[in-house]
């Protein structure tokens, strides 16, 4: 008896145990109904902080309403705004993909979109006018795809040369890149104000819409990284790095050369994105140009489990969030921390049911069944 | 040029006055302001304090007003401007410098909606007939301000309290820019028309808001021998460093008197409830808003906080009530190039200025802006242009 109760008081309450495997359709099923409780908790909080919840101005479907129709599909130009905004995270979340299947954390997407930005700028501040428009719209692509390259590039050759920790490297190169550009603003704007305003030149076509562009290049990209990925000897090999450098170099394939592909790639899907948004939205630029979406994107490709296609789903999910976010801010009439809880409380849902995903749960069931024997 | 510019600014006078008396029916009215952060930065406080005070004293319902917080000065300020045009908003206001481009591509696309932006410069040259912009001449509101700081140092001086020979005033700017210069520039006016021998060091952060950056550079002027500190930055950092060292500070943007009761003497800040007045008011009664608005002690848009005694100078208040009157009537001009021993540069009075007013690519200054014995700041255009390095300011360093 004694070793019994023993027994169970060693057990843990909560027994866990890693997944062997998990179907898919319930793995999206506890995703499903981690951002379903996700959602729910919103509410709770929201009715917590928001007067105009408490006071019966607005109701609680209000809220939901906002946050996860109004915000992105109340109208066409909502709707233009949030598939634009999806397929720009898209296209940044596609260039953090290879690099991440090679277990190459670049968290530099930031920087290498930005010197994008700031590549494409360049060129039409200094040529804007003085050269024909669809060459210059040639040129600030090249730009951007060179500077964008060059930011992924550097950190990669120091990890191929002398293993230096590229986590590190990569983030660092965020802060130098927007310290590149806080300076070419002071060069650029003699003023002071630090502000360059719009620029008239370099302005993508609108074909159907200003965003239809965007859309469509996020969209061939996403196919085409697939592609490249899943069906291509590049792909293979960054998968095989991925699992084993060992392994990589004992099947003779060049690991350093490798790595300095796979980031330059990145670099370049960084760049275009960098130009989409200089020649396609902004014709100018800030330090914030591409606005954290450079870190955003590492966890739509996480969550993606670095799958293109599954992307789709997570940079849209992202983006409703955001814009939601938005709309409940301005709805609501809160400052903009408010939204940010909203959205941190779904994303914390979203991450935790990852753990779900990957491990078992048990509770002590034995336990209730001695405590029942004592009691006999 | 300045003919027309006066009968132009005597018209807006005549006209707001009228759009104050006037009871126009404003349930017509729907008001979207863009704002660059949110409450936590003073800056966008201000203009949200400002509306709310329009709201109330208009008698605006909730409906008639909706605020987008957090839009950067990028393609997503034009997203937003439209956006409300969707819901219907009938003029729409941006705060923030960087947006004023976005918002003038918006109010070529929407003809039929007002579009207002303070601070900006474009509005005079575009000649749109739905952009305008708006600011106020709070160098006016730095001058009153200074002069408390001038009259404190005067105290200190009769004390024994000075830390060196001079007076020495410090000075956290954040940018290296017009509206920076003319700000510490008619601040360090204020305090040199009551405390002439009076100098001043500046020292810049590169940052319109930067907590650390804004203590640490009111410390280190502190400990280069400033013997009071005021600032053009929008956090609590320098007001926060002189109450932990016992320096009085003239602040900005707001009274800081709850976290600094020792040493907050006054602050000057803009308020923005007039203008949204106007603007409001104009629309209801089918009147032209102005392109280029500038607020003023007259209109209620430059005021001062109420000055705390404990550590302002005796005397402070009726000597800031007589410069203010004397202000409103003309009697004194801040930027005056007349005055003997004043207003110098390289020992000599200022006889001439051409500033850029006129925005164009290269910056090139345009407009003579130093005629009747004075530097005519926010005349030509609401925005500041006056950026003349004068004799007695030292700047520590530059931040573009």
């Amino acid at each position: 008896m004694n070793e019994k109760k023993n027994a169970t008081a060693n057990e843990p309450l909560i027994h866990l145990s890693k997944r062997e495997s998990i179907s898919i359709v319930k793995s999206w099923l506890i995703r499903l109904a981690a951002i379903v409780l996700g959602l729910v908790v919103c509410g709770l909080v929201a009715y917590i902080l928001s007067d105009k919840l408490r006071s019966g101005k607005k109701t609680i479907f209000d809220f939901y309403h906002s946050f996860l129709v109004k915000g992105s599909f109340s109208t066409s130009r909502k709707m233009w705004k949030f598939f634009k905004n999806m397929a720009v995270l898209q296209c940044i979340s596609l260039a953090v993909t290879p690099a991440f299947r090679m277990q190459f954390w670049n968290t530099g997407a930031e920087g290498q979109t930005l010197m994008g930005v700031w590549g494409a700028i360049a060129v039409a501040f200094y040529l804007g006018g003085k050269v024909p428009a669809a060459l210059l719209l040639v040129l600030m692509l090249a730009a951007a795809l060179l500077c964008g390259a060059l930011w992924a590039l550097l950190p990669a050759i120091f990890k191929a040369k002398w293993n230096t920790n590229e986590t590190l490297f990569t983030l660092m190169m965020n802060y130098v890149a927007a310290n590149v550009v806080s300076y070419f603003l002071v060069v650029w704007v003699p003023s002071g104000s630090s502000s360059l305003g719009k620029l008239p030149f370099g302005r993508l076509p609108s074909v159907v819409h200003d965003y239809f562009l965007i859309i469509v290049v996020a969209f061939v990209l996403t196919i085409a990284t697939f592609v490249y990925l899943n069906y291509s000897k590049h792909g293979y090999e960054i998968s095989v790095v991925g699992t084993s450098v060992r392994t990589a170099q004992y099947s003779g394939m060049n690991v350093k050369k490798i790595i300095i592909r796979t980031m330059i790639v990145s670099g370049l899907l960084c760049g275009l994105t960098g130009y989409l948004i200089a020649a396609g939205l902004d014709q100018s630029i800030t330090t914030e140009s591409v606005g954290g979406q450079g870190f955003t994107a590492i966890m739509v490709s996480w969550l993606a489990h670095f799958n293109p296609l599954s992307m789709l789903l997570t940079s849209g999910l992202i983006t409703l969030l955001n814009q939601g976010a938005a709309q409940i801010s301005q709805d609501f009439n809160v400052s903009g921390a408010f939204p940010d809880v909203i959205v941190g409380i779904i994303l914390f849902f979203i991450i935790g049911s990852e753990f779900f995903i990957n491990y078992k749960v048990k509770l002590r069931r034995r336990a209730r069944a001695v405590r029942k024997e004592d009691i006999k | 040029m300045k003919k027309i510019f006066a009968v132009v600014l005597a018209l807006v006078l005549c006209l707001s006055v009228f759009a104050c008396t006037a009871s126009a029916d404003v349930s017509n009215v729907k008001l979207g302001v863009i704002l660059l952060h949110d409450e936590d930065s003073t800056y966008d406080l201000n203009f949200i304090n400002g509306v709310y005070e329009a709201v109330e004293s208009l008698g605006l319902t909730e409906d008639q007003l909706i605020i987008k917080r957090n839009i950067p000065e990028s393609n997503e300020c034009y997203e937003a401007a439209l956006d409300l045009v969707d819901e219907g908003c009938t003029i729409i206001f941006a705060d923030s410098f960087g947006h004023e481009t976005f918002m003038l591509q918006a109010a070529k696309e929407c003809p039929d909606v007002e579009f207002c932006h303070a601070t900006g410069t474009m509005a005079h040259t575009e000649k749109l007939a739905n952009f305008h912009n708006a600011f106020a001449a709070i160098y006016e509101g730095r001058y009153l301000a200074g002069i408390a700081a001038g009259m404190k140092l005067n105290e200190l001086k009769q004390n024994g309290q000075l830390k060196g020979e001079v007076p020495m005033m410090g000075y956290v700017g954040a940018f290296t820019y017009a509206e920076v210069i003319s700000g510490y520039t008619s601040f360090y006016l204020g305090a040199k028309s009551v405390c002439p021998d009076v100098q001043m060091k500046v020292q810049f952060t590169g940052s319109w808001y930067d907590e650390k950056e804004e203590k640490t550079a009111a410390e280190a002027l502190i400990n280069a021998g400033c013997d009071l500190i005021s600032q053009h930055a929008d956090s609590m950092g320098a007001p926060t460093a002189c109450e932990n060292a016992g320096i009085p500070n003239v602040s900005y943007n707001g009274s800081t008197i709850e976290s600094c009761p020792n040493t907050f003497i006054v602050s000057s800040r803009i308020n923005w409830a007039p203008y949204f007045e106007y603007i409001v008011n104009q629309q209801a009664a089918g009147e032209a808003i102005a392109t280029d608005w500038t607020g003023t002690i007259a209109t209620g848009s430059v005021v001062l906080t109420d000055i705390n005694t404990k550590a302002a100078a005796a005397g402070t208040v009726e000597a800031i009530e007589a410069a203010k009157t004397a202000l409103e009537n003309g009697e004194i001009k801040v930027f005056n190039t007349a005055a003997d021993n004043f207003m110098l540069k390289g020992g000599a009075k200022i006889e001439s200025y051409v500033a850029d007013v006129d925005t164009d690519e290269a910056f090139t200054p345009d407009t003579e802006v130093v005629l009747d014995g004075y530097f005519h700041e926010s005349e030509f255009r609401s925005a500041p242009y006056f950026d003349i390095q004068l004799d007695g300011i030292e700047l520590v360093n530059s931040k573009f």
